[in-house]
C-alpha cells in the first residue's frame, strides 16, 4: 500500500492545483477547489437514518474537497481530522466509502490541507482533532460526501448512455446498467465526467442493511507502514540541506535568558548558536551534535516572579480557591433544602504531562519572505497561522506539510511547538528540524490540571436526595484563548459533572477558576470528566457504603432515567461476574460514566500487597458508544485508553520546585509497562443510537473504578491521585 | 570514524565514536524508522538488534559495535521470525499511533528467535522495557502468542 506521504498542497486563494500533481497527476475529481467556491455546494439529505445526525444549518459540504478519483480507480481521500493512532483514518474512510460504494483496499487517506472553510468541523467551524469528537462531527458530513460522489458518478454513466440514472446501479467502484446486458464503467472513466455536473442537492444515504463497512471490523489503513519503518511522523523529516537543532527553554513560565557561557561550546565545530529571549537552541549536523552542543552551554536563567513556586503552594492556593462559591453550571430543585445524612468530601487529581511517544518536534524554512514546515498538529489551520503570526506574513505564505502523531492526547492541541521551532527557524539559513528531547518535551509541556472537586450529598432510606458539587481548577480555555471567562463559568469544565446520571432530585454544579502560578494548563486526554468521573463514581461509591448497598445494587437502583447506562451497569456486573468470591486484600469497583456522547460501565479488579503495592488483575467494559464506525478499532481505543487511564491514576503526579517541573523522564515520570497492565475485557452494546465518542471514555473510567476496587480490598478511601502506596499499607490498614 | 554493518550494507560513519547509533541511523543513514524516544534506554523505542539480539540504540555508542550486525525495522521483515511478528501484528491490529511499534516489533523478534514458545512471564521479561502510550500491550501480548504458534 502506497500511502501516508504528506501531500503538498500549494495553497493560494486559487486553489490546490499542485495537490494533483503531489497525486501523480490523476487529478480527474476531487481537490481542485478554489477556496471561494467552498459556500456554494450544498448537499444535504432531506431524510436520514435513525440516528444518523443532522448536519447543522447552513454547513455546506463539498464532495469535491474529500475525494479524488484516478482514471486507473484509485480513490484518495482528504480527511480532515488527524491520524494520532485513534484509527481515524480509517473510519473516516469508512464513512466516505461506504457511500460511495469503493472497497477500502482502492482508497489512500491522505491529510486534508488547512483550510478551515473546507474542513471545518460541523460544529466549531475549526480543523481539531480532539474530545473524542472526530467521528461524531463527520459521520453524516463524510457519508454525504460518498453519497453525493457516487450520484454524480452514477449521473455522469446516465449521461453517457442516454439512461435514466435510476436504473443504474453500482458495485465497488463500478457503475452497472443491469438493463442494457450489464455493461459497466469504472468510476476512474466516469470521474472527468462527474467532476463537471453540479453538486447534487438531496443525496439519500444507504439504508443500514445495505452497508458494508460502516459498523464492520475493518483492517486499519495506516497500519501496514508502521510495522515495517516506512510511517513517516514529523520527526521523521529527511530534506537536503537540513540541520537540526535541540532547545533549552526557559525552565520557568515567563523566564528569560539571563546569560550564556559558550566556553566549552566554542571548542566544539560545525554548530550554530541561537539565544532568544526565552530559549537557548543549538543548530548542528545531527542531534546528537545539536545535544552535545546545548549539553556545552552553561546557562543561567531569570526565572521571573514565579521562580520561586513550590507545588505545596500551588495546592494551598487551589484549596483556599475551592472553598469559595463558584458560577452556577446548573441547578436542579434546592439542594439546601434536601433531608438526610450528609457526607461531605472533596477529591483531588494532580498536574499531568501528555509524554507521547513521538518528542515535540517541528521543521521549518524560512524563506523568500515565506515559510514551508513539517510536522505533526491536532490544530493544523492554527499551527499554520500561528508560523505565519510570528512571522509577520499573511497564513497563504506559509506552505504546511502534515504529518501523522506519534501520539497526540491533546498535547498537540497547542502550538507552542510551531512557533518555538519557527523563532528558531528565522535564525538559521535553511531548513531545521527542531526536536525537544524529553526531558523538554515533559518540563515543557501544557499539564492536565490540578482539580480539586469538592462534593455534599444527602442520603435518605438508602436514595440520594442531594448533590452539590464545585469544580476548582485552571481553565485551559482561559489559558489557550488569553480571554476571561463570561459570567466566571468554563462550561468545558462541566462535563461528566451536570448529566445528573442518577436522577438526584436536588442537584448542583459549579465551577470556580482557580488560576495555577508556574504553571500552563492544556487539554489532556480525558479532559473534564476525568476530575468529574473520579469524584462523582468516587463519591456514588462512598453513599453505597454510607447506605450499606452494594456499589452495583445501589448504581442500579439510582438509574431508573438513564437506560443505556442502567443497561451497560447489568451487563459489566455479568460479566466481570460481580459478587463472586475473591482473595483477601482483592476487591472489584465500578465505574458507571456517561461521557463524550458514549454510555460507559466498568469494573477494575485490583489486588494490594501488604506493603501496599497495587496490581491491577482485570478490567471489563461494556461500552454503548451508538452506532459504530469501525468495532474492533472502538475495543482498541477502549484497551488503550484504560491503560492510559490506569497509568495516571497509579504513578502520574507532575510537581513544581522553584518554579520548575520536577519530572524529566520515563524513570520519573512513569508509565503503565506490559509487565503490569491487566488483562482487559471490552463488550460492546449495539444500536442505532447517534454515534458516541470513543478515544476517551476509557480513560476516565479507570481511575474511578480502581479507587473503587481499592476500598473493596483494603476498606481504604483514596480521595487523592496518584494512588498512595503508604496509605495502603497492611501496617495501616490492619488498625481501620 | 567507524564503518557499521546495518541490514547488510557497510556505512562509514562520519561522526564521533561516543555518538549513539540512534543518530547514525536517524540521522546520517536515513533509517528513520528507528525512533527516539528518551534518550536513556528507558522506552524502547530506539530498539534495534545486534547479532540479533535486541538493544537499545539511544546509548549504544558507534564506536563499541565493530563488526557485529545491525538489523533495524526495515530490514527485519526479511528475516523469517521479523515477518511472522509483523503479519501478527497486522492481523490483530496491534497499532495505535505506531511510533513505539518499530521497537515492539524488534523487542518481540528477539524473543521469538530466543524463546520460540514464550510464556506470560518471558513475555513480560522481554518487553517490559518497551514503552506504548497509547497502551496496547493487551494486543502485543497475543500477537506475540499468535506468532509463536504460526507456521
Amino acid at each position: 500500500m502506497t500511502m501516508l506521504a504528506p501531500i503538498a498542497p500549494s495553497l493560494s486563494r486559487r486553489g490546490f492545483l499542485t495537490a494533483g500533481a503531489a497525486l501523480g497527476g490523476g487529478l480527474l475529481m476531487g481537490f481542485r477547489i478554489d477556496v471561494a467556491q467552498a459556500a456554494v455546494p450544498s448537499a444535504l439529505p432531506s431524510a436520514l437514518p435513525p440516528g444518523v445526525p443532522p448536519v447543522p444549518n447552513g454547513y455546506s459540504i463539498n464532495p469535491n474537497a474529500f475525494v479524488a478519483i484516478a482514471p486507473d480507480g484509485k480513490v484518495t481521500f482528504q480527511i480532515p481530522q488527524e491520524e494520532m493512532g485513534q484509527g481515524v483514518y480509517t473510519s473516516l474512510s469508512q464513512l466516505i466509502a461506504d457511500d460511495l460504494d469503493v472497497a477500502l483496499d482502492r482508497v489512500t487517506p491522505v491529510p486534508a490541507p488547512p483550510v478551515e472553510a473546507l474542513y471545518g468541523s460541523p460544529g466549531s467551524g475549526r480543523m481539531g482533532t480532539g474530545g473524542s469528537r472526530s467521528v461524531r462531527s463527520f459521520y453524516t458530513v463524510l457519508r454525504v460526501v460518498g453519497a453525493s460522489a457516487r450520484a454524480m458518478l452514477v449521473q455522469a454513466a446516465a449521461d453517457r448512455w442516454q439512461v435514466d440514472p435510476k436504473t443504474l446501479r453500482t458495485d465497488n467502484g463500478e457503475v452497472i446498467d443491469d438493463a442494457n446486458g450489464g455493461r459497466r464503467l469504472s468510476y476512474g472513466e466516469l470521474a472527468q465526467a462527474a467532476s463537471a455536473l453540479p453538486v447534487p442537492t438531496d443525496v439519500v444515504l444507504k439504508a443500514d442493511k445495505d452497508l458494508k463497512l460502516i459498523g464492520k471490523p475493518v483492517h486499519r489503513l495506516d497500519t501496514p507502514a508502521k510495522v515495517n519503518g516506512t510511517a513517516q511522523y514529523g520527526i521523521d523529516v529527511r530534506l537536503p540541506g537540513l540541520r537540526i537543532a535541540t532547545l533549552a527553554a526557559s525552565p520557568v513560565v515567563g523566564g528569560k535568558v539571563a546569560h550564556v557561557d559558550d566556553g566549552e561550546f566554542k571548542k566544539l565545530p560545525g554548530l550554530q548558536l541561537v539565544v532568544l529571549d526565552d530559549i537557548v537552541a543549538v543548530v548542528g549536523p545531527h542531534f546528537w551534535a545539536a545535544k552535545t552542543g546545548l549539553d556545552a552551554l552553561d546557562i543561567t536563567w531569570d526565572g521571573g516572579p514565579d521562580g520561586k513556586i513550590d507545588s505545596p503552594q500551588l495546592w494551598q492556593a487551589l484549596r483556599e480557591t475551592s472553598a469559595k462559591p463558584g458560577a452556577l453550571g446548573t441547578n436542579k430543585g434546592d439542594t439546601t433544602k434536601a433531608e438526610g445524612d450528609r457526607l461531605d468530601v472533596a477529591y483531588e487529581l494532580p498536574f499531568l504531562s501528555h509524554a507521547p511517544m513521538e518528542p515535540q518536534n517541528f521543521t521549518v524554512h524560512v524563506k523568500d519572505g515565506g515559510c514551508e514546515m513539517w510536522g505533526g498538529s491536532q490544530v493544523q489551520a492554527a499551527a499554520w497561522n500561528a508560523a505565519a503570526k510570528v512571522l509577520g506574513i499573511k497564513p497563504e505564505k506559509v506552505v504546511f506539510h502534515n504529518y501523522m502523531l506519534g501520539g497526540g492526547f491533546g498535547r498537540r492541541l497547542d502550538v507552542d511547538m510551531v512557533t518555538k521551532a519557527v523563532r528558531i527557524a528565522q535564525k538559521v539559513d535553511g531548513p531545521v528540524k527542531v526536536v525537544w528531547t524529553r526531558e523538554e518535551d515533559i518540563t515543557q509541556d501544557v499539564y492536565r490540571p490540578a482539580y480539586r472537586n469538592v462534593m455534599s450529598a444527602t442520603l435518605k432510606d438508602g436514595k440520594v436526595t442531594g448533590w452539590s458539587h464545585r469544580i476548582a481548577a485552571g481553565s485551559v480555555a482561559v489559558r489557550m484563548s488569553g480571554k476571561p471567562l463570561d459570567g466566571g463559568l468554563d462550561r468545558g469544565a462541566l462535563e461528566g459533572a451536570t448529566e445528573n446520571n442518577y436522577g438526584v432530585p436536588n442537584f448542583h454544579v459549579e465551577f470556580i477558576e482557580a488560576k495555577p502560578r508556574a504553571i500552563n494548563v492544556g487539554y489532556w486526554r480525558g479532559v473534564a470528566p476525568n476530575n468529574n468521573v473520579f469524584a462523582s463514581e468516587s463519591l456514588m461509591d462512598e453513599l453505597a457504603l454510607k447506605a450499606g448497598q452494594d456499589p452495583v445494587a445501589f448504581r442500579l437502583a439510582h438509574l431508573s432515567s438513564t437506560p443505556r447506562l442502567k443497561a451497560a451497569v447489568e451487563r459489566v456486573a455479568k460479566e466481570a461476574n460481580w459478587g463472586s468470591p475473591l482473595p483477601s486484600r482483592v476487591g472489584r469497583g465500578i465505574c458507571a460514566q456517561f461521557a463524550f456522547g458514549t454510555f460507559i460501565a466498568t469494573i477494575a479488579e485490583a489486588e494490594v500487597d501488604t506493603s501496599g503495592h497495587v496490581r491491577v488483575r482485570r478490567m471489563t467494559s461494556v461500552i454503548d458508544a451508538g452506532r459504530v464506525v469501525n468495532p474492533d478499532g472502538m475495543l482498541a481505543q477502549v484497551q488503550g485508553g484504560l491503560i492510559f487511564g490506569l497509568t495516571a491514576a497509579l504513578y502520574g503526579e507532575i510537581t513544581i520546585k522553584d518554579g520548575r517541573v520536577e519530572q524529566r523522564n520515563f524513570n520519573d515520570y512513569r508509565m503503565m509497562r506490559i509487565n503490569e497492565a491487566p488483562s482487559i475485557d471490552v463488550y460492546m452494546i449495539e444500536n442505532t443510537e447517534a454515534p458516541g465518542g470513543i478515544g476517551e471514555p476509557g480513560v476516565t473510567a479507570a481511575a474511578p473504578s480502581l479507587v473503587n476496587a481499592i476500598a473493596a480490598a483494603t476498606g481504604v478511601r483514596l480521595r487523592r491521585l496518584p494512588i498512595d502506596r503508604d496509605k495502603l499499607a497492611e501496617r495501616k490498614t490492619a488498625s481501620l | 570514524m567507524p564503518t557499521l554493518r546495518i541490514n547488510g550494507q557497510s556505512h562509514l560513519i562520519d561522526a564521533p565514536d561516543d555518538m549513539p547509533l540512534l543518530w547514525a541511523l536517524r540521522d546520517m543513514v536515513g533509517l528513520t524508522g528507528t525512533k527516539f524516544g528518551c534518550g536513556i534506554a528507558q522506552c524502547g523505542a530506539c530498539t534495534v538488534h545486534l547479532d540479533g539480539k535486541a538493544v537499545r540504540s539511544c546509548l549504544l555508542p558507534i564506536g563499541s559495535i565493530g563488526n557485529q550486525a545491525i538489523t533495524t525495522i526495515e530490514a527485519i521483515g526479511d528475516t523469517a521470525t521479523g515477518a511472522k511478528v509483523q503479519k501478527a501484528w497486522l492481523d490483530i491490529e496491534v497499532v495505535q499511533c505506531g511510533y513505539c511499534q518499530s521497537g515492539q516489533i524488534m523487542a518481540a523478534t528477539a524473543l521469538l528467535n530466543a524463546t520460540p514458545k514464550p510464556d506470560d512471564n518471558d513475555i513480560d521479561a522481554a518487553m517490559a522495557g518497551n514503552i506504548c502510550r497509547c497502551g496496547t500491550y493487551v494486543r502485543i501480548r497475543q500477537a506475540i502468542k499468535n506468532a509463536a504458534v504460526s507456521a
